[in-house]
Protein backbone atom coordinates (compact mmCIF):
# COMPACT_ATOMS: atom_id res chain seq x y z
CA UNK A 1 0.00 0.00 0.00
CA UNK A 2 1.29 3.22 -1.02
CA UNK A 3 0.35 5.25 1.68
CA UNK A 4 1.21 8.85 0.08
CA UNK A 5 -1.51 8.41 -2.72
CA UNK A 6 -4.21 8.67 0.85
CA UNK A 7 -5.17 11.97 1.63
CA UNK A 8 -8.41 13.54 2.65
CA UNK A 9 -10.54 13.62 5.86
CA UNK A 10 -13.69 11.77 5.72
CA UNK A 11 -16.67 12.21 7.28
CA UNK A 12 -19.67 8.87 7.19
CA UNK A 13 -22.28 11.55 7.32
CA UNK A 14 -25.02 9.21 9.05
CA UNK A 15 -28.51 9.59 8.40
CA UNK A 16 -31.56 8.12 10.13
CA UNK A 17 -34.65 8.50 8.30
CA UNK A 18 -33.51 11.16 6.08
CA UNK A 19 -32.07 13.14 9.28
CA UNK A 20 -28.35 13.75 9.65
CA UNK A 21 -27.34 12.91 12.73
CA UNK A 22 -25.83 14.62 15.24
CA UNK A 23 -23.07 12.82 15.35
CA UNK A 24 -21.95 13.53 11.75
CA UNK A 25 -21.80 17.33 12.40
CA UNK A 26 -19.61 17.37 15.54
CA UNK A 27 -17.62 14.86 13.76
CA UNK A 28 -17.19 17.71 10.98
CA UNK A 29 -16.33 19.77 13.05
CA UNK A 30 -12.98 17.98 14.32
CA UNK A 31 -12.12 16.67 10.68
CA UNK A 32 -11.98 20.86 9.74
CA UNK A 33 -9.59 21.24 12.48
CA UNK A 34 -7.28 17.92 11.37
CA UNK A 35 -7.80 19.05 7.85
CA UNK A 36 -6.61 22.38 8.35
CA UNK A 37 -3.22 20.85 10.33
CA UNK A 38 -3.16 18.41 7.46
CA UNK A 39 -3.50 21.27 4.94
CA UNK A 40 -6.32 18.65 3.25
CA UNK A 41 -9.93 18.59 2.36
CA UNK A 42 -13.17 17.94 4.08
CA UNK A 43 -14.96 15.27 2.54
CA UNK A 44 -18.80 14.11 4.08
CA UNK A 45 -19.86 10.91 2.75
CA UNK A 46 -23.94 11.15 2.34
CA UNK A 47 -25.67 7.78 1.53
CA UNK A 48 -29.58 7.62 1.37
CA UNK A 49 -32.11 7.72 -0.62
CA UNK A 50 -33.64 11.11 -1.76
CA UNK A 51 -30.99 12.90 0.85
CA UNK A 52 -29.18 15.11 -1.77
CA UNK A 53 -30.62 18.57 -0.09
CA UNK A 54 -29.08 17.59 2.78
CA UNK A 55 -25.50 18.15 1.99
CA UNK A 56 -25.49 21.74 1.91
CA UNK A 57 -25.84 21.34 5.71
CA UNK A 58 -23.07 19.45 6.24
CA UNK A 59 -21.33 22.04 3.93
CA UNK A 60 -21.81 24.16 6.40
CA UNK A 61 -20.71 22.46 9.59
CA UNK A 62 -17.10 22.07 7.61
CA UNK A 63 -17.26 20.08 4.72
CA UNK A 64 -15.24 20.97 1.39
CA UNK A 65 -17.31 18.48 -0.77
CA UNK A 66 -20.30 15.76 0.22
CA UNK A 67 -20.23 12.89 -2.26
CA UNK A 68 -23.65 11.82 -1.94
CA UNK A 69 -24.76 8.25 -3.32
CA UNK A 70 -28.60 8.11 -3.21
CA UNK A 71 -29.76 4.60 -4.28
CA UNK A 72 -32.75 2.61 -3.17
CA UNK A 73 -30.67 -0.10 -1.61
CA UNK A 74 -29.29 2.44 1.19
CA UNK A 75 -32.96 3.82 1.99
CA UNK A 76 -32.77 2.07 5.22
CA UNK A 77 -29.19 1.46 7.03
CA UNK A 78 -28.03 -2.00 6.06
CA UNK A 79 -24.60 -3.63 6.59
CA UNK A 80 -23.96 -4.87 3.77
CA UNK A 81 -25.48 -2.29 0.86
CA UNK A 82 -24.00 0.40 3.25
CA UNK A 83 -20.17 -1.41 3.32
CA UNK A 84 -19.97 -1.80 -0.70
CA UNK A 85 -20.65 1.88 -0.54
CA UNK A 86 -18.33 3.26 1.98
CA UNK A 87 -15.55 0.24 0.48
CA UNK A 88 -15.72 1.56 -3.54
CA UNK A 89 -15.90 4.75 -2.24
CA UNK A 90 -12.55 3.88 -0.18
CA UNK A 91 -11.00 2.42 -2.94
CA UNK A 92 -11.61 4.68 -5.80
CA UNK A 93 -10.58 8.19 -3.50
CA UNK A 94 -8.23 7.02 -1.21
CA UNK A 95 -9.09 8.85 1.77
CA UNK A 96 -6.54 9.79 4.63
CA UNK A 97 -8.44 9.27 7.40
CA UNK A 98 -12.38 8.49 7.71
CA UNK A 99 -13.77 8.77 10.78
CA UNK A 100 -17.60 7.43 11.84
CA UNK A 101 -20.31 8.10 14.71
CA UNK A 102 -19.95 5.28 16.83
CA UNK A 103 -23.32 4.82 16.82
CA UNK A 104 -25.19 1.15 16.70
CA UNK A 105 -24.68 1.96 12.71
CA UNK A 106 -21.31 3.22 12.41
CA UNK A 107 -20.25 0.53 15.02
CA UNK A 108 -21.74 -2.40 12.65
CA UNK A 109 -20.49 -0.45 9.48
CA UNK A 110 -17.25 0.37 10.81
CA UNK A 111 -15.49 -2.95 11.47
CA UNK A 112 -17.21 -4.36 8.53
CA UNK A 113 -16.10 -1.56 6.42
CA UNK A 114 -12.34 -1.86 7.47
CA UNK A 115 -11.91 -6.09 7.48
CA UNK A 116 -13.25 -5.27 3.31
CA UNK A 117 -10.72 -2.78 2.62
CA UNK A 118 -8.17 -4.45 5.29
CA UNK A 119 -7.37 -1.24 7.57
CA UNK A 120 -7.06 -0.60 11.51
CA UNK A 121 -10.03 0.98 13.38
CA UNK A 122 -9.80 2.49 16.24
CA UNK A 123 -12.97 2.67 18.18
CA UNK A 124 -14.95 5.44 20.58
CA UNK A 125 -12.01 7.83 20.10
CA UNK A 126 -12.05 11.03 22.87
CA UNK A 127 -9.58 12.91 21.37
CA UNK A 128 -8.34 13.21 17.70
CA UNK A 129 -4.99 15.39 16.82
CA UNK A 130 -2.29 15.48 14.36
CA UNK A 131 1.22 15.04 15.96
CA UNK A 132 4.29 17.07 15.24
CA UNK A 133 4.99 14.75 12.50
CA UNK A 134 1.90 14.65 10.78
CA UNK A 135 1.18 11.55 12.13
CA UNK A 136 -2.77 11.08 13.15
CA UNK A 137 -2.95 10.45 17.06
CA UNK A 138 -6.24 8.54 18.33
CA UNK A 139 -6.73 8.47 21.99
CA UNK A 140 -9.38 6.11 23.87
CA UNK A 141 -10.36 5.02 26.74
CA UNK A 142 -8.87 1.40 27.79
CA UNK A 143 -9.47 -1.48 29.86
CA UNK A 144 -13.35 -0.44 30.54
CA UNK A 145 -11.58 3.55 30.67
CA UNK A 146 -9.22 3.00 33.48
CA UNK A 147 -6.57 4.10 31.00
CA UNK A 148 -6.00 6.40 28.44
CA UNK A 149 -3.92 5.13 24.99
CA UNK A 150 -3.26 6.42 21.65
CA UNK A 151 -3.18 4.32 18.80
CA UNK A 152 -1.49 4.79 15.50
CA UNK A 153 -2.24 3.65 12.07
CA UNK A 154 1.17 3.54 10.31
CA UNK A 155 0.73 1.56 7.19
CA UNK A 156 -2.70 1.36 6.01
CA UNK A 157 -5.15 3.85 4.83
CA UNK A 158 -7.87 5.04 5.70
CA UNK A 159 -6.87 5.65 9.52
CA UNK A 160 -10.25 5.06 10.98
CA UNK A 161 -11.92 5.63 13.97
CA UNK A 162 -15.18 6.17 15.83
CA UNK A 163 -16.32 8.77 18.08
CA UNK A 164 -19.32 8.75 20.22
CA UNK A 165 -21.96 11.23 20.04
CA UNK A 166 -21.75 14.15 22.42
CA UNK A 167 -17.79 13.99 22.51
CA UNK A 168 -16.57 16.36 19.79
CA UNK A 169 -18.17 19.90 18.89
CA UNK A 170 -19.73 21.10 15.73
CA UNK A 171 -18.20 24.42 14.49
CA UNK A 172 -19.82 27.53 15.79
CA UNK A 173 -20.70 30.42 13.09
CA UNK A 174 -20.38 28.56 9.65
CA UNK A 175 -23.02 30.31 7.82
CA UNK A 176 -20.76 31.41 5.18
CA UNK A 177 -19.02 28.34 4.31
CA UNK A 178 -18.65 27.40 0.29
CA UNK A 179 -18.51 23.88 -0.86
CA UNK A 180 -19.19 21.25 -3.67
CA UNK A 181 -21.68 18.27 -4.03
CA UNK A 182 -20.90 15.69 -6.43
CA UNK A 183 -22.98 12.83 -7.16
CA UNK A 184 -21.62 9.53 -7.05
CA UNK A 185 -22.51 6.23 -8.97
CA UNK A 186 -21.79 2.59 -6.81
CA UNK A 187 -22.00 -0.59 -8.38
CA UNK A 188 -23.76 -2.73 -5.95
CA UNK A 189 -23.95 -6.62 -5.62
CA UNK A 190 -27.47 -7.43 -5.13
CA UNK A 191 -26.76 -11.46 -4.51
CA UNK A 192 -25.02 -10.51 -0.89
CA UNK A 193 -27.28 -7.47 -0.55
CA UNK A 194 -30.65 -9.82 -0.49
CA UNK A 195 -28.73 -11.96 2.27
CA UNK A 196 -30.64 -9.90 4.98
CA UNK A 197 -34.27 -8.40 4.73
CA UNK A 198 -35.29 -5.98 6.97
CA UNK A 199 -39.04 -6.78 7.98
CA UNK A 200 -39.72 -3.74 10.38
CA UNK A 201 -38.33 -0.80 11.86
CA UNK A 202 -39.63 0.05 15.07
CA UNK A 203 -39.57 3.38 16.70
CA UNK A 204 -40.46 3.47 20.32
CA UNK A 205 -42.38 6.92 21.34
CA UNK A 206 -39.68 8.80 23.38
CA UNK A 207 -41.13 8.86 26.72
CA UNK A 208 -37.54 10.82 27.68
CA UNK A 209 -35.82 13.93 26.65
CA UNK A 210 -32.72 13.94 25.66
CA UNK A 211 -30.20 13.97 28.29
CA UNK A 212 -26.64 14.84 26.12
CA UNK A 213 -29.15 17.88 24.96
CA UNK A 214 -29.62 19.35 28.24
CA UNK A 215 -28.10 22.11 29.73
CA UNK A 216 -28.33 20.96 33.26
CA UNK A 217 -28.51 17.72 34.33
CA UNK A 218 -29.24 16.41 38.13
CA UNK A 219 -28.49 12.76 38.13
CA UNK A 220 -29.79 10.14 40.67
CA UNK A 221 -27.31 7.26 41.71
CA UNK A 222 -27.55 4.31 44.21
CA UNK A 223 -27.13 6.70 46.86
CA UNK A 224 -31.03 7.53 46.49
CA UNK A 225 -34.01 5.98 47.30
CA UNK A 226 -36.68 5.79 44.23
CA UNK A 227 -39.44 7.63 46.30
CA UNK A 228 -37.13 10.79 45.97
CA UNK A 229 -36.61 11.32 42.31
CA UNK A 230 -39.41 13.80 42.61
CA UNK A 231 -37.39 15.62 44.68
CA UNK A 232 -34.25 15.56 41.65
CA UNK A 233 -37.34 15.91 38.85
CA UNK A 234 -38.16 19.56 40.66
CA UNK A 235 -34.33 20.71 41.00
CA UNK A 236 -34.13 20.08 37.29
CA UNK A 237 -37.30 21.97 36.25
CA UNK A 238 -35.82 24.73 38.38
CA UNK A 239 -32.85 25.11 36.32
CA UNK A 240 -34.55 24.29 32.65
CA UNK A 241 -32.59 20.58 33.04
CA UNK A 242 -33.70 17.03 32.80
CA UNK A 243 -32.62 14.02 35.27
CA UNK A 244 -30.15 11.13 34.50
CA UNK A 245 -28.93 8.24 36.06
CA UNK A 246 -26.42 6.39 36.63
CA UNK A 247 -25.83 2.65 35.63
CA UNK A 248 -26.70 1.48 39.20
CA UNK A 249 -29.75 3.12 39.14
CA UNK A 250 -30.55 1.81 35.38
CA UNK A 251 -29.90 -1.74 36.09
CA UNK A 252 -32.36 -1.60 39.33
CA UNK A 253 -35.18 -0.88 36.72
CA UNK A 254 -35.55 2.50 38.45
CA UNK A 255 -34.80 4.40 35.51
CA UNK A 256 -34.71 4.00 31.60
CA UNK A 257 -31.56 3.37 29.68
CA UNK A 258 -31.92 6.46 27.82
CA UNK A 259 -31.25 7.99 30.81
CA UNK A 260 -27.88 6.81 31.55
CA UNK A 261 -24.54 8.78 31.69
CA UNK A 262 -21.39 6.89 31.26
CA UNK A 263 -19.50 4.27 29.46
CA UNK A 264 -22.06 2.36 28.43
CA UNK A 265 -24.98 4.90 28.50
CA UNK A 266 -24.61 9.00 27.16
CA UNK A 267 -21.47 10.76 27.21
CA UNK A 268 -23.03 14.15 28.43
CA UNK A 269 -21.18 17.59 29.25
CA UNK A 270 -23.90 20.04 30.31
CA UNK A 271 -23.30 23.81 31.73
CA UNK A 272 -24.02 22.03 34.97
CA UNK A 273 -24.43 18.53 36.30
CA UNK A 274 -25.42 17.21 39.87
CA UNK A 275 -24.38 13.84 40.89
CA UNK A 276 -26.56 12.84 43.61
CA UNK A 277 -25.47 9.94 45.38
CA UNK A 278 -23.54 8.64 42.80
CA UNK A 279 -20.23 6.96 44.31
CA UNK A 280 -18.26 7.96 40.70
CA UNK A 281 -16.91 4.52 39.27
CA UNK A 282 -14.74 5.42 36.22
CA UNK A 283 -16.95 4.06 33.90
CA UNK A 284 -19.83 6.52 34.91
CA UNK A 285 -16.97 9.47 35.12
CA UNK A 286 -15.78 8.72 31.37
CA UNK A 287 -19.54 10.14 30.60
CA UNK A 288 -20.01 13.28 32.32
CA UNK A 289 -16.20 14.35 33.41
CA UNK A 290 -16.17 17.21 30.47
CA UNK A 291 -19.26 18.94 31.82
CA UNK A 292 -18.33 22.67 32.59
CA UNK A 293 -19.31 22.57 36.19
CA UNK A 294 -19.69 19.90 38.79
CA UNK A 295 -21.64 19.54 42.11
CA UNK A 296 -21.83 15.94 44.35
CA UNK A 297 -23.80 15.33 47.07
CA UNK A 298 -22.76 12.30 48.65
CA UNK A 299 -23.10 11.10 52.36
CA UNK A 300 -19.36 9.39 51.96
CA UNK A 301 -16.73 11.80 51.91
CA UNK A 302 -14.29 9.53 50.40
CA UNK A 303 -16.67 8.82 47.28
CA UNK A 304 -14.62 9.18 43.74
CA UNK A 305 -17.40 11.40 42.41
CA UNK A 306 -15.78 14.21 45.06
CA UNK A 307 -12.32 13.71 42.35
CA UNK A 308 -13.99 15.64 38.97
CA UNK A 309 -16.37 17.73 41.39
CA UNK A 310 -15.85 21.49 41.41
CA UNK A 311 -17.38 21.34 44.51
CA UNK A 312 -18.33 18.31 46.75
CA UNK A 313 -20.90 18.60 49.34
CA UNK A 314 -21.13 15.43 52.08
CA UNK A 315 -24.67 15.03 53.19
CA UNK A 316 -27.56 13.68 52.49
CA UNK A 317 -29.33 14.33 48.85
CA UNK A 318 -33.05 14.07 50.62
CA UNK A 319 -32.32 17.24 52.76
CA UNK A 320 -30.20 19.44 50.46
CA UNK A 321 -31.85 19.03 47.02
CA UNK A 322 -35.80 20.03 48.12
CA UNK A 323 -34.10 23.33 50.19
CA UNK A 324 -31.91 23.83 46.92
CA UNK A 325 -35.04 23.52 44.95
CA UNK A 326 -36.74 26.22 47.09
CA UNK A 327 -34.08 28.56 47.76
CA UNK A 328 -33.44 28.70 43.82
CA UNK A 329 -37.35 29.32 43.38
CA UNK A 330 -37.57 31.90 46.09
CA UNK A 331 -34.58 33.74 44.27
CA UNK A 332 -36.26 33.55 41.22
CA UNK A 333 -39.51 35.26 42.93
CA UNK B 1 -27.30 -27.24 13.48
CA UNK B 2 -23.75 -26.49 14.26
CA UNK B 3 -23.14 -23.49 16.53
CA UNK B 4 -19.81 -22.16 17.27
CA UNK B 5 -19.57 -19.40 20.06
CA UNK B 6 -16.78 -16.84 20.43
CA UNK B 7 -16.12 -15.89 23.67
CA UNK B 8 -13.55 -14.27 25.65
CA UNK B 9 -11.62 -14.17 28.86
CA UNK B 10 -11.93 -10.69 30.30
CA UNK B 11 -10.56 -8.59 33.64
CA UNK B 12 -13.61 -7.48 35.48
CA UNK B 13 -13.17 -3.98 34.91
CA UNK B 14 -15.95 -3.11 37.15
CA UNK B 15 -13.32 -4.20 40.22
CA UNK B 16 -10.71 -2.35 38.48
CA UNK B 17 -9.65 1.06 41.14
CA UNK B 18 -7.19 3.49 40.24
CA UNK B 19 -4.57 3.98 42.72
CA UNK B 20 -5.69 7.90 44.41
CA UNK B 21 -2.18 9.26 44.71
CA UNK B 22 -0.17 8.25 41.68
CA UNK B 23 -3.30 7.50 39.34
CA UNK B 24 -1.95 4.35 38.11
CA UNK B 25 -4.35 1.18 37.33
CA UNK B 26 -4.42 -1.54 40.05
CA UNK B 27 -4.29 -4.33 38.64
CA UNK B 28 -3.82 -7.06 41.29
CA UNK B 29 -6.73 -9.06 42.58
CA UNK B 30 -9.04 -8.16 39.73
CA UNK B 31 -10.90 -11.39 39.03
CA UNK B 32 -10.98 -12.59 35.22
CA UNK B 33 -14.64 -13.60 33.84
CA UNK B 34 -16.35 -14.64 30.95
CA UNK B 35 -17.06 -11.50 28.79
CA UNK B 36 -20.61 -10.47 29.58
CA UNK B 37 -21.87 -10.08 25.76
CA UNK B 38 -20.29 -13.57 25.07
CA UNK B 39 -22.23 -15.35 28.02
CA UNK B 40 -25.14 -13.87 26.80
CA UNK B 41 -24.32 -15.32 23.37
CA UNK B 42 -23.79 -18.48 24.73
CA UNK B 43 -26.98 -18.58 26.47
CA UNK B 44 -28.39 -18.48 22.82
CA UNK B 45 -27.02 -20.65 21.71
CA UNK B 46 -27.77 -23.56 24.77
CA UNK B 47 -31.37 -22.23 23.78
CA UNK B 48 -31.11 -23.55 20.89
CA UNK B 49 -29.55 -26.60 21.44
CA UNK B 50 -32.56 -27.36 23.81
CA UNK B 51 -34.82 -26.68 21.56
CA UNK B 52 -33.26 -27.84 18.40
CA UNK B 53 -30.63 -30.27 19.22
CA UNK B 54 -28.17 -28.00 18.32
CA UNK B 55 -24.24 -28.87 18.19
CA UNK B 56 -22.29 -25.88 20.45
CA UNK B 57 -19.04 -25.41 20.27
CA UNK B 58 -17.39 -22.81 22.03
CA UNK B 59 -13.69 -21.19 20.95
CA UNK B 60 -11.76 -18.71 22.04
CA UNK B 61 -8.15 -17.02 21.75
CA UNK B 62 -5.89 -16.12 24.47
CA UNK B 63 -3.78 -17.20 27.08
CA UNK B 64 -3.31 -20.91 28.26
CA UNK B 65 -5.49 -19.69 31.44
CA UNK B 66 -8.27 -19.19 29.45
CA UNK B 67 -8.63 -22.40 29.96
CA UNK B 68 -11.24 -21.50 32.73
CA UNK B 69 -14.28 -19.80 30.94
CA UNK B 70 -14.21 -23.34 28.51
CA UNK B 71 -14.25 -25.14 31.59
CA UNK B 72 -17.37 -22.43 32.79
CA UNK B 73 -18.84 -23.16 29.26
CA UNK B 74 -18.60 -27.05 29.63
CA UNK B 75 -20.51 -26.73 32.75
CA UNK B 76 -23.27 -24.69 31.39
CA UNK B 77 -23.59 -27.57 28.46
CA UNK B 78 -21.84 -27.37 25.67
CA UNK B 79 -20.43 -30.02 23.51
CA UNK B 80 -16.98 -28.94 22.53
CA UNK B 81 -14.65 -26.17 23.56
CA UNK B 82 -11.25 -25.10 22.00
CA UNK B 83 -8.76 -23.28 23.22
CA UNK B 84 -6.34 -21.49 19.95
CA UNK B 85 -3.45 -19.93 22.54
CA UNK B 86 0.24 -19.24 19.94
CA UNK B 87 2.44 -16.85 21.45
CA UNK B 88 2.32 -16.02 17.44
CA UNK B 89 -1.14 -15.25 18.55
CA UNK B 90 0.13 -12.10 20.35
CA UNK B 91 -0.19 -8.36 20.39
CA UNK B 92 -2.81 -8.62 17.79
CA UNK B 93 -5.40 -5.96 17.40
CA UNK B 94 -9.15 -6.50 16.42
CA UNK B 95 -8.28 -7.10 12.83
CA UNK B 96 -5.45 -9.86 13.61
CA UNK B 97 -7.88 -11.35 16.46
CA UNK B 98 -10.35 -11.38 13.69
CA UNK B 99 -8.24 -13.05 11.06
CA UNK B 100 -6.77 -15.55 13.72
CA UNK B 101 -10.43 -16.56 14.21
CA UNK B 102 -11.70 -16.85 11.23
CA UNK B 103 -8.80 -19.32 9.92
CA UNK B 104 -9.91 -21.29 12.66
CA UNK B 105 -13.94 -21.42 12.16
CA UNK B 106 -13.06 -22.16 8.20
CA UNK B 107 -11.46 -25.54 9.68
CA UNK B 108 -15.30 -26.03 11.60
CA UNK B 109 -18.39 -26.94 10.09
CA UNK B 110 -20.67 -23.90 11.21
CA UNK B 111 -24.31 -22.74 10.66
CA UNK B 112 -24.31 -20.17 13.08
CA UNK B 113 -21.45 -18.36 14.99
CA UNK B 114 -22.67 -16.22 17.86
CA UNK B 115 -20.35 -13.30 19.01
CA UNK B 116 -20.77 -11.01 22.27
CA UNK B 117 -21.37 -7.66 20.83
CA UNK B 118 -18.54 -6.48 22.77
CA UNK B 119 -15.53 -7.35 25.28
CA UNK B 120 -15.62 -5.26 28.08
CA UNK B 121 -11.85 -4.61 28.25
CA UNK B 122 -11.73 -2.96 24.91
CA UNK B 123 -15.35 -2.03 24.35
CA UNK B 124 -14.46 -1.87 20.42
CA UNK B 125 -17.22 -3.97 19.05
CA UNK B 126 -15.77 -5.07 16.53
CA UNK B 127 -14.28 -8.76 16.00
CA UNK B 128 -17.78 -9.91 15.23
CA UNK B 129 -18.36 -7.96 12.21
CA UNK B 130 -14.55 -8.38 10.50
CA UNK B 131 -14.92 -12.54 11.44
CA UNK B 132 -18.51 -12.19 9.57
CA UNK B 133 -16.55 -10.02 6.49
CA UNK B 134 -13.46 -12.32 6.33
CA UNK B 135 -15.79 -15.65 6.00
CA UNK B 136 -18.14 -13.66 3.74
CA UNK B 137 -20.94 -14.29 5.47
CA UNK B 138 -23.61 -12.22 6.23
CA UNK B 139 -24.17 -10.22 10.12
CA UNK B 140 -26.66 -8.79 12.34
CA UNK B 141 -25.44 -7.19 15.20
CA UNK B 142 -27.01 -5.91 18.55
CA UNK B 143 -28.94 -9.03 18.63
CA UNK B 144 -31.57 -8.72 21.65
CA UNK B 145 -33.83 -11.64 20.51
CA UNK B 146 -33.74 -14.54 17.85
CA UNK B 147 -35.96 -16.77 16.33
CA UNK B 148 -35.29 -19.84 14.44
CA UNK B 149 -37.25 -21.92 12.14
CA UNK B 150 -35.56 -24.94 12.59
CA UNK B 151 -34.50 -25.52 9.26
CA UNK B 152 -32.29 -22.72 7.84
CA UNK B 153 -34.03 -19.08 8.89
CA UNK B 154 -33.52 -16.68 11.59
CA UNK B 155 -35.58 -13.98 12.52
CA UNK B 156 -34.23 -11.78 14.52
CA UNK B 157 -34.65 -8.52 16.62
CA UNK B 158 -31.37 -5.84 16.69
CA UNK B 159 -31.87 -2.87 19.26
CA UNK B 160 -31.42 0.76 17.76
CA UNK B 161 -31.13 3.69 19.26
CA UNK B 162 -34.79 4.49 18.16
CA UNK B 163 -36.18 1.09 19.12
CA UNK B 164 -35.59 -1.82 17.19
CA UNK B 165 -35.73 -3.72 13.53
CA UNK B 166 -36.90 -7.16 12.90
CA UNK B 167 -34.23 -8.63 10.34
CA UNK B 168 -34.48 -11.97 8.81
CA UNK B 169 -31.12 -14.09 6.91
CA UNK B 170 -30.50 -17.54 6.44
CA UNK B 171 -27.57 -19.80 7.47
CA UNK B 172 -24.59 -19.66 7.66
CA UNK B 173 -24.50 -16.34 9.61
CA UNK B 174 -23.25 -14.61 12.28
CA UNK B 175 -24.74 -12.87 15.13
CA UNK B 176 -23.38 -10.58 17.97
CA UNK B 177 -24.93 -10.67 20.71
CA UNK B 178 -26.32 -7.88 23.83
CA UNK B 179 -25.57 -9.47 27.41
CA UNK B 180 -28.79 -7.38 28.52
CA UNK B 181 -30.87 -9.57 25.97
CA UNK B 182 -31.00 -12.95 28.12
CA UNK B 183 -30.38 -14.18 31.71
CA UNK B 184 -27.34 -16.78 31.23
CA UNK B 185 -28.10 -20.08 33.18
CA UNK B 186 -26.28 -21.05 35.80
CA UNK B 187 -23.32 -24.22 36.09
CA UNK B 188 -25.09 -27.52 37.24
CA UNK B 189 -23.33 -29.36 39.51
CA UNK B 190 -23.49 -32.59 37.04
CA UNK B 191 -21.84 -29.97 35.12
CA UNK B 192 -19.27 -29.07 36.57
CA UNK B 193 -17.93 -32.99 37.61
CA UNK B 194 -18.41 -33.20 33.40
CA UNK B 195 -16.91 -30.56 32.68
CA UNK B 196 -13.48 -31.48 34.33
CA UNK B 197 -13.82 -34.79 32.44
CA UNK B 198 -14.28 -33.25 28.97
CA UNK B 199 -10.80 -32.37 27.24
CA UNK B 200 -10.13 -28.90 25.82
CA UNK B 201 -8.86 -29.49 22.45
CA UNK B 202 -5.54 -26.64 22.54
CA UNK B 203 -4.94 -25.35 19.22
CA UNK B 204 -2.09 -23.69 18.15
CA UNK B 205 -1.32 -21.00 15.19
CA UNK B 206 -0.57 -24.18 12.48
CA UNK B 207 -4.11 -25.27 13.52
CA UNK B 208 -5.31 -22.57 11.56
CA UNK B 209 -4.17 -22.18 8.42
CA UNK B 210 -3.51 -18.12 8.01
CA UNK B 211 -0.39 -16.62 6.47
CA UNK B 212 1.98 -14.93 9.34
CA UNK B 213 1.72 -11.31 8.23
CA UNK B 214 -2.23 -11.66 8.92
CA UNK B 215 -2.03 -12.94 12.68
CA UNK B 216 -0.23 -11.39 15.76
CA UNK B 217 1.43 -7.87 15.84
CA UNK B 218 2.68 -8.19 12.26
CA UNK B 219 -1.39 -8.55 11.32
CA UNK B 220 -2.18 -5.91 13.00
CA UNK B 221 -2.53 -2.00 11.20
CA UNK B 222 -3.13 0.02 14.65
CA UNK B 223 -0.50 0.13 17.52
CA UNK B 224 -0.53 2.00 20.97
CA UNK B 225 1.81 4.13 20.99
CA UNK B 226 1.50 5.12 24.53
CA UNK B 227 -0.90 4.13 27.35
CA UNK B 228 -1.39 6.50 30.22
CA UNK B 229 -3.66 6.95 33.20
CA UNK B 230 -6.32 9.57 32.92
CA UNK B 231 -5.25 13.26 33.94
CA UNK B 232 -7.50 13.51 37.03
CA UNK B 233 -8.73 16.85 37.12
CA UNK B 234 -7.96 18.45 40.46
CA UNK B 235 -10.64 18.38 42.64
CA UNK B 236 -12.86 21.44 44.05
CA UNK B 237 -13.30 21.61 47.65
CA UNK B 238 -15.12 19.72 50.12
CA UNK B 239 -17.65 20.61 52.05
CA UNK B 240 -19.07 19.53 55.39
CA UNK B 241 -21.64 21.42 57.60
CA UNK B 242 -25.52 21.86 58.10
CA UNK B 243 -27.81 21.52 54.64
CA UNK B 244 -28.59 24.92 54.80
CA UNK B 245 -25.26 26.05 54.73
CA UNK B 246 -24.37 23.57 51.94
CA UNK B 247 -27.39 25.09 50.51
CA UNK B 248 -25.97 28.77 50.33
CA UNK B 249 -22.56 27.70 49.01
CA UNK B 250 -24.21 25.79 46.24
CA UNK B 251 -26.35 28.82 45.42
CA UNK B 252 -23.48 31.25 45.28
CA UNK B 253 -21.90 28.68 43.02
CA UNK B 254 -24.27 28.32 40.74
CA UNK B 255 -24.34 32.28 40.66
CA UNK B 256 -20.81 32.59 40.06
CA UNK B 257 -21.48 30.63 37.30
CA UNK B 258 -24.34 32.56 35.89
CA UNK B 259 -26.68 28.95 36.18
CA UNK B 260 -29.10 31.20 37.92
Amino acid sequence: MDITQYKDVYVFAEQRGGVVQKVAFELLGKARELADALNEKVVAVLLGKDIENKAQNLIQAGADKVLVVDNDALKNYMTEPYTQALSQIINERKPDILLLGATTIGRDLGPRVSARVTTGLTADCTKLEIGENGEFLMTRPAFGGNLMATILCKDHRPQMATVRPGVMQRLEDTSARKGEVEKVEVSFNMEKINRVKLLESVVKPKTTKDITEAPVLVSAGRGVHKEYYGHLRELADELNGEVSASRATVDAGNMDHDLQVGQTGKTVRPQLYVACGISGAIQHLAGMEESEYIIAINKDKFAPIFGVADIGIVGEVEKIVPLLTEKIRNLKK
Amino acid sequence: MNIIVCIKQVPDTTEVKINPQTGTLMRDGVPCIMNPDDKGGLEFALQLKDKYNAHVTVITMGLPQAEAILREALAMGVDRAILLTDRKLGGADTLATSNSLAGALRTLDYDLIITGRQAIDGDTAQVGPQIAEHLDIPQVSYLEHLDFDGKKTLTIRKQTEEGYQVLQMDTPCLVTVLASAVKPRYMHMRGIVAAYKKEIEVWGADKINVPEEKIGKAGSPTSVAKAFPKSIKPAGSLFEGSAEEAVNLIVSKLKEQHII
